[in-house]
């Protein structure tokens, strides 16, 4: 019987060996269920995990893909560390998208370097108060986080489909649900290709969330409400204080991340602006083990599952519900190996009973 | 029929699903673990009882399909998070990308299919009643199920040894465990039980609600049965009340535009929702009852010491 | 592995040929590359509706040209930066004929299309085209304008009930000529709506379906994708009519007709368009007479309502009448349309006004 024997401090080779074995072993999984698809395994394998990698095109568009999960997910990390659970990711982006594309649509002469300035901070005010939502009903009464923000997705979701549908639609849009296109001022200007500012702002965001975690006090005072509330009251910080940081934190930057989408990639509002960016991105939280730079190679991971999955669609035919249980599949080896970081297997005999 | 029975005969297939994942659910999370994967097992167990059905022509055989299935596609999380010690949270959402990936290949070829349903039992001279008869006595089988299948896991939690177990070991792994008790085995069941739930969840919307098989027709149900339990601070009978008031307000909704109301019908969509933290803010005033409902182990993974 | 099968004919054929005519001619000369035409689907192929249906056109193109096309698809791909990934990966893997197949790619395409000037695109539902963009849509009102007729004189209560999913131009344009049609044989004809906002959730559809029945309506009709109002219309004993597809199997007595969407003509001839060389920049717009729209067979109804039901689909067919003919009146009793007069084309296509008798608001 195997067991599971702690280590005294987390691997340092293995939390960088875990993921390349999961891959491994995804991809040896993948390629038996591939063949039995009646697909060439090498095939799939290349096409799925280093086909994105070989143009300088497709290393843009996961860059693009990437920006809004590493600007949440190194956010929820932050607040997943102090125990606080921000499910509601994907309701702050939309809100914060929202408020950002006030300025084009409701003041398009604004043409100046300083509104897109506004419009960035706008999203991040945007959801950052919708984040402070949940945070007041948890502080104030108790409401549990989990489910007051999920449900505030819901509610975020259905606003956005409102404004294009009535008050925001383009008035010369054939009465369809979108809004204006924006000019050019207010659009994130591009770095390279398709990759744009956001990209910029999630590595800036990324290192930030590093040195506030590493060097701050308020940092410090987080990870310990998390791991041992009681001495972080000793320390003179509340668990209100950690639940409005965490909240404000992580929705500011999902509500970046929505602004960013919808004025770096989509250039409009519509019905729906983000493919479920806010969820995915708590798996890239967990997938990065809650710091916010494994939260950044996490999101570029995912990306890279999306992108070979396209990929896969039309070089082998194989339609997205393969893709979609494979990148489950490839999840669950990446979390199971990273046992290894924390823990040491042991083979062992069923021992008598002591 | 007058208007409020057919409003409650509306409301009671729209929150059977809620209701059987949300008491599998709730078992799952009072042994201590978080299995956020519920949407993913529900659309596997719907997908294996239509084909099942199908094929077989028979929807008891459905049925039964369903729960397997729900039961079988939980077990890597329950290898995962109980041998390997692998984040519930993350392997949950894992878990529901997998299961509607899966559900989506299993159910290709049987899109566009009329199902077979499962048949209302009309039970003899009740369901003849007045009134109560269509709205009470006129379901089929699993809206039945899902209010025994609530009574049990209330008698068996708070009334058995083996509920107690169950919930120490959710209460204080460490300490159930020194007490002797089997933790990981307990779970496992727990686990294997709560995706057998909602494998009947799923069956439900496949053969009783509305009979046939469209990917993703799951449509975000195993979300709103995890927010329940929650919602329900972990106890079975809120946990039906809390499916009850959400179908009924998301049915209101519905009756409200048809009766011609002229409010923004997203603002009507969003009524569910709201209600739901509305309720949930008068509710959790009382932390006294909060905290002491709450499993405190969840989430937590555990590994003996040795 | 039809693609390496088929990559082996090639150069078997090519080794036959030049072996024949004993000179090494590179197999383009004769056996040409076949026209890789790619597809993005919004939903999953496997919604039954919409996504579904273009589907079934995609696999026409294949079935009517053979090998001349080689088709791939792209499904569940979200309106927005995705959607331009996807684009691009079919131009960069040979695709030389797209559609985008729904409204929220508009934007999208034509900047995808401005890159690739040798590409030609096809964008379903928009409104804006370029030199190689042309933009496609089906008459669905036409076949509305049956059924509201059908439904006048089916229903009892002269009461319809109307899953609609959200409030665009082309919905809205479907509940306007579905009531025009009724009340053209009975004056009094009313509907009731409502918005599920939402292109498909079965549960919600069908619960939809159950409070319209409840509240009085004796037929329903939907503008959502799954057949499970059908079912229900089957269970409570009321009449339905089919959408996207013939629903016929999940309501064998409720169905009276469908609106079904039949892409395949059109992919067919636009494909054909490119392999001879003459696609242009167009906007098509078709309905029953470009068999567009077809009507499924006319079942569960007395022999003189499905024999009204051919006269006015032929009616239609034929130009002889138009669903939005004057006088039409709009909500608030604003004349729209005058007498012997026509709404034109520009003026559908942007709808935003209920005629008069819809008893329901539009978000303004």
């Amino acid at each position: 019987m195997i067991v599971l024997e702690k280590r005294a401090e987390p691997s340092r080779l293995w939390a960088f060996l875990a993921p390349v074995v999961a891959i491994a072993a995804a991809g040896l999984t993948g390629a038996v269920l591939f063949a039995l698809l009646g697909r060439d395994p090498l095939l799939a394998m290349w096409t799925y995990f280093i086909e994105p990698l070989t143009s300088a095109w497709s290393l843009e568009e996961l860059a693009v893909k990437a920006t809004p999960l590493a600007l949440i997910g190194a956010g929820l990390a932050l607040a997943y560390r102090a125990n606080v659970w921000n499910i509601g990711a994907e309701g702050q982006l939309v809100m914060g998208a929202i408020a950002g594309s006030a300025i084009p649509i409701l003041l398009p002469e604004w043409n100046d370097p300083l509104a897109l300035f506004v419009m960035l901070a706008l999203g991040l005010a945007g959801g950052a108060a919708w984040a402070a939502i949940p945070a007041f009903l948890k502080v104030r009464f108790n409401v549990n986080e989990i489910l007051s923000s999920l449900m505030l997705v819901y509610v975020a979701q259905l606003f956005l489909d409102w404004l294009v549908r009535g008050p925001w639609r383009d008035p010369m849009g054939f009465n369809f649900p979108k809004s204006v296109s924006f000019t050019d001022w207010h659009v994130l200007p591009a770095i390279s290709g398709r990759v744009h500012l956001g990209a910029l702002l999630a590595l800036l965001a990324v290192a930030g969330l590093w040195l506030l975690l590493r060097r701050a006090r308020m940092g410090f005072a987080l990870k310990v409400m998390g791991s041992a509330p009681r001495a972080g009251l000793f320390g003179g910080f509340s668990m209100a204080q950690a639940c409005w940081i965490s909240f404000l934190i992580s929705g500011a930057l999902a509500g970046l991340a929505g602004i960013c989408e919808v004025s770096g990639s989509i250039g409009q509002l519509q019905p729906s602006i983000s493919p479920g960016y806010g969820f995915t991105a708590i798996i890239v939280a967990f997938l990065g083990r809650l710091s916010p730079v494994g939260a950044l190679f996490a999101a570029l991971l995912l990306a890279l599952t999306y992108l070979g999955g396209e990929a896969a669609q039309l070089a082998l035919g194989l339609s997205a519900k393969v893709t979609q249980a494979f990148q489950g599949m490839l999840l669950f080896f990446v979390l199971a190996a990273d046992v290894l970081v924390h823990y040491r297997l042991r083979l062992q005999r069923r021992e008598a009973k002591s | 029929m007058n208007g409020l029975e057919a409003f409650l005969v509306t409301v009671i297939p729209a929150a059977t699903p809620l209701l059987l994942a949300a008491v599998g659910e709730l078992v799952v999370e009072r042994a201590g673990v978080l299995n956020l994967g519920v949407e993913g097992m529900m659309a596997t167990g719907a997908v294996c009882a239509f084909v099942v059905a199908h094929i077989s022509g028979n929807p008891w055989l459905g049925v039964l399909a369903g729960a397997l299935a729900g039961a079988l596609i939980s077990t890597p999380f329950a290898a995962l998070t109980q041998k390997l010690a692998a984040n519930q949270v993350a392997t949950g959402l894992a878990l529901a990308l997998f299961g509607l990936g899966v559900a989506g290949l299993i159910g290709e070829a049987y899109v566009g299919q009329p199902g077979v349903r499962l048949p209302a039992l009309n039970i003899p001279v009740l369901s003849a009643l007045p009134f109560l008869g269509p709205v009470l006595f006129s379901h089929d089988v699993l809206v039945y199920a899902s209010f025994v299948f609530t009574a049990l896991v209330s008698w068996f939690l708070f009334r058995t040894r083996a509920g107690l177990m169950l919930r120490a070991v959710g209460v204080n792994h460490d300490a159930a465990h020194a007490l002797g008790h089997p933790v990981v085995r307990i779970r496992v069941f727990a686990i294997l039980f709560g995706g057998a739930l909602a494998g009947l969840a799923g069956a439900h919307l496949s053969l009783a609600y509305t009979p046939q098989w469209v990917e993703n027709m799951t449509a975000g149900r195993g979300w709103i049965a995890l927010a329940l339990v929650v919602f329900a601070t972990w106890r079975p009978w809120r946990v039906l009340a809390g499916a009850y008031l959400f179908g009924t307000v998301w049915i209101l909704g519905l009756h409200l535009q048809a009766a011609g109301i002229g409010l923004p019908s997203q603002l009507l969509s969003a009524l569910p929702y709201l209600a739901t933290v509305v309720a949930l803010v008068i509710i959790s005033r009382n932390r006294v009852l909060t905290l002491t409902n709450t499993p405190a182990s969840l989430g937590k993974p555990f590994v003996p010491e040795r | 592995m039809s693609i390496n099968r088929r990559e082996t004919l090639k150069l078997a054929a090519a080794a036959g040929l030049a072996a024949g005519t004993g000179l090494g001619l590179s197999s383009r000369v004769f056996a040409a590359e076949p026209l890789k035409v790619g597809f993005i689907y919004v939903g999953p192929v496997g919604d039954h509706g919409w996504s579904y249906q273009h589907d079934q056109g995609r696999q026409a193109i294949e079935k009517a040209l053979g090998d001349k096309v080689k088709t791939s698809y792209l499904e569940k791909i979200p309106e927005g930066a995705d959607a331009e990934r996807a684009l691009e990966r079919l131009v960069r893997s040979g695709h030389k004929l797209i559609f985008a197949t729904s409204f929220g790619y508009m934007d999208t395409v034509l900047k995808v299309a401005r890159r690739h000037p040798d590409v030609f695109f096809e964008h379903a539902t928009g409104y804006k085209r370029a030199k190689n963009v042309s933009t496609y849509s089906s008459r669905f009102y036409e076949g509305r304008y049956i059924i509201g007729r059908i439904a006048g004189k089916m229903s009892k209560k002269g009461l319809a009930g109307y899953i609609a999913s959200f409030p665009i131009p082309e919905v809205i344009r479907g509940i306007n000529s579905f009531l025009l049609g009724a009340r053209s044989v009975n004056p009094d004809f009313r509907i009731k709506v409502i918005w599920v906002n939402t292109w498909y959730d079965p549960g919600k559809e069908s619960d939809a379906a159950k409070v319209l029945i409840s509240q009085g309506a004796d037929i329903i009709t939907q503008h959502t994708d799954s057949a499970a109002p059908m079912q229900v219309a089957e269970e409570k004993g009321v009449y339905a009519f089919g959408q996207a597809s013939d629903m016929i199997k999940f309501g064998p007595h409720a169905q009276l007709t469908a609106i079904i969407d039949n892409w395949a003509p059109y992919y067919i001839s636009r494909a054909k368009a490119v392999l001879e060389g003459t696609w242009k920049s167009t906007d098509t717009w078709g309905g029953l007479a470009a068999g567009m729209v077809k009507m499924a067979p006319y079942t569960n109804m007395p022999d003189d309502v499905k024999k009204m039901a051919m006269e006015t689909e032929e009616a239609i067919r034929s130009g002889k009448l138009h669903p939005f003919h004057g006088p039409i009146r709009d909500q608030q009793g604003k004349l729209r349309v005058k007498e012997g007069e026509v709404l034109s084309d520009k003026d559908l296509l942007g709808m935003n006004w209920y005629v008069e008798g819809v008893d329901d608001k539009l978000p303004k």
